[in-house]
């Protein structure tokens, strides 16, 4: 990935913005590094969106700033911030075709006549609507529209992109192609690019590094890999690949009692007592027989649904814990399907175990220190 | 069964659709037919048929026809440099005493026309009285009494073309580099197109048939269509009235249409 030149660092620190009593963005902290997609990720209400206003200018922060290559922009109004937005809607002018709308910034700078022009072709060109320089908005498809929003938005040099549910509006066959092309175009123009969504594939797919949001706070800001790998809290473990999250208490360091089923024996040694929270991914749990050495903890399959590809068995610990597994539901390596009301024993490895303190901060394995995670910027 | 459900509903809304068409239909005939009849007095049936009394529209009615153009055009503009920007400001933002200054934009429409025409008569005599001014009876008194009543059609009208607007263009716009102001004239503004229309049109409709307002802020010099055809009415029962009711019920259908062509008023006016 290289920088374009008019690429500019994005950074956000101790970001606020409150909506009456409530805190849409919690001191929210990031560093958008020039050329950088950094996909903003969280369920609906997290603040994300706000957040992205925020950079926008539509609305002000509370408290916090906002720089662009080191110098504030909070004061500036969103038309003097040399921001390319595409909204989820496109937000394309209905009563402007194609070219004008592309135009419409560069008119706003004054640029030239023939410079204009120029531009809008490059722009036409690279999302290849030039057959559709005429059209009206209205007389395009959703994915066209979505690329007219894209080149309106690159064709002002913005030194940011900001991308707003920008494939949510798609049919699925048509999001995986536009967010290819989003990745394509974002990484030949090395443009610094903040998108939002609350689709976590898409999210995967695009991301440099992602921010996770709930209830106004990040989460974990990290590379795809990071948040799946060493999650910063359950939040995140549950977020990024859907983990079981069973809350217990940590037992001699080897098993995690549970309020109403049997312990469960942990994968790996952890160090200390007291409240913990174990998550682990339902792709990570393999079903066996019961009543055999080294099982994690046994339980009664509930349901079993085939889906193809894969297998799901949702298998009961206690009278309230149950635990989604799933396997492989074809080939070679298919799992083993469970009928309901079959006792099962289920196995994870230490890899796959994520432990977390009463402050929802990883506890690490065979570690004498619990790690604080916040922020995993490393690969 | 459902078949014949199907036919006696098709058949309950022709019916209905002909019983409307003719409610509005056969008065709007019968003075068509009046129109053309070549008596003194409205006498049935006619001896003789003419269309000598259109003509004669110009000679009596010529004046009032053009104050009360005059008048409709005043209002126009007048009700527009109020009702769009009052619509943008409601629409698009928040403020304190918004409820009331909407209620109060759209009041007018509530209350009947012959008490408010008397209310604006009674102040503008104390208002005369109090400044020494002339507005009673003036051409001045009547254009705003009637901006008064024309208004809330343009900031209606404003409004529901701009609630099917999508907000974000004009946030796209600003993005681009586009000023508050530029914002309104090349985004809002022409979204705004076919409400501004209707509005526009509303307004002339309402000023130029107004009657209830005229009869108290009308004086000798200055007499709008609706009182000249009402003072013509005591003395005189002949067809010229029915010709002038044909006249400008025309005048009003070709506008209609005209606009039609620009806008889809259907899509508006609902």
């Amino acid at each position: 990935m290289t920088a374009a030149p008019d690429a500019a660092a994005l950074t956000l620190e101790r970001l606020v913005r409150r909506f009456g009593s409530h805190i849409a963005v919690d001191q929210v902290d990031l560093e958008v590094t020039p050329g950088e997609l950094v996909v903003l990720l969280g369920p609906s209400g997290c603040g994300k969106t706000t957040t992205l206003r925020l950079i926008a200018g539509f609305i002000a922060p509370d408290e916090g700033d906002i720089r662009l290559d080191n110098r504030s922009i909070v004061a500036l109004p969103p038309h003097k911030r040399d921001m390319g937005i595409v909204f989820q809607s496109y937000a394309l002018f209905p009563h402007l075709s194609v070219a004008r709308n592309i135009a419409f910034g560069l008119e706003m700078r004054h640029t030239a006549a023939a410079a204009t022009q120029v531009r809008v072709a490059e722009m036409l060109r690279l999302v290849r609507l030039e057959a559709f320089a005429n059209r009206l908005p209205r007389q395009l498809s959703g994915g066209q529209q979505q690329r007219v929003a894209l080149a309106r938005a690159l064709a002002i040099h913005p030194r940011a992109l900001l991308l707003d549910e920008p494939l949510s509006n798609l049919d699925a066959a048509l999001r995986q192609d536009m967010a290819r092309e989003i990745r394509l175009l974002q990484q030949a123009r090395g443009i610094t690019t903040i998108m939002v969504t609350h689709d976590q594939t898409e999210a995967m797919a695009l991301a440099d590094r992602l921010v996770l949001m709930h209830d106004g706070k990040v989460q974990q800001i990290g590379p795809p890999e990071a948040l799946h790998l060493r999650p910063a809290n359950p939040f995140v473990a549950r977020f990024i690949g859907g983990a079981n999250v069973v809350p217990g208490r940590i037992d001699a360091g080897t098993h995690l009692a549970l309020a109403d089923a049997p312990p469960i024996a942990l994968a790996a040694p952890h160090a200390g007592t007291g409240a913990a929270t174990l998550a682990v991914r339902p792709d990570s749990i393999r079903l066996g027989d019961v009543g055999r050495v080294g099982i994690r903890t046994e339980g009664t399959v509930e349901l079993c649904t085939w889906l193809g590809a894969t297998v799901e068995h949702v298998v009961r610990l206690g009278p309230e814990i149950t635990l989604l597994a799933r396997g492989p539901g074809l080939g070679p390596d298919a799992a083993p399907r469970h009928k309901a009301g079959t006792r099962v024993s289920l196995h994870w490895s230490a890899e796959d175990e994520f432990l977390f303190d009463a402050n929802d901060r990883p506890i690490a394995a065979n570690a004498t220190h619990f790690t604080r995670s916040r922020e995993t910027n490393d690969a | 069964m459902s078949d014949t459900l199907a036919r006696v509903e098709h058949a309950a809304v022709s019916l209905l659709v002909t019983l409307g068409v003719a409610l509005i239909g056969v008065p709007l005939l019968l003075t068509l037919y009046l129109s053309v009849f070549d008596e003194k007095l409205i006498l049935f049936p006619p001896h003789a048929y003419t269309l000598d009394w259109y003509p004669a529209i110009a000679a009596t009615f010529g004046d009032p026809i053009w104050t009360s153009l005059q008048l409709g055009a005043a209002a126009v503009v007048g009700s527009l440099a109020l009702g769009i920007p009052a619509g943008i400001g409601l629409s698009r933002h928040r403020f304190r005493g918004k409820g009331l200054v909407s209620t109060l934009l759209l009041a007018p429409i509530t209350v009947p026309g012959i008490a408010l025409g008397l209310a604006i008569y009674i102040m503008l005599v104390a208002i005369d009285e109090g400044a020494g001014s002339s507005l009673t009876g003036s051409m001045a008194g009547l254009v705003l009494a009637h901006i008064l009543i024309t208004t809330p059609w343009v900031v209606r009208l404003c409004l529901a073309s701009l609630a099917t607007h999508d907000r974000t263009a004009e946030e796209a716009a600003a993005s681009l580099g586009a000023h508050p102001l530029k914002v309104i004239w090349r985004v809002t503004l022409p979204a705004m197109r076919p409400g501004i229309i209707a509005g526009a049109l509303f307004a002339f409709v309402i000023s130029f048939e107004n009657l209830e307002l005229a009869l108290f802020l009308t004086s000798p010099g200055v007499t709008t269509l609706p009182v000249a055809v009402l003072q013509y009415l005591e003395y005189h029962i002949d067809p010229l009235v029915a010709a002038v009711a044909v006249a400008q019920t025309l005048g009003i259908a070709v506008l209609l249409l005209l606009l039609d062509r620009f806008v889809r008023l259907g899509r508006i006016v609902r």
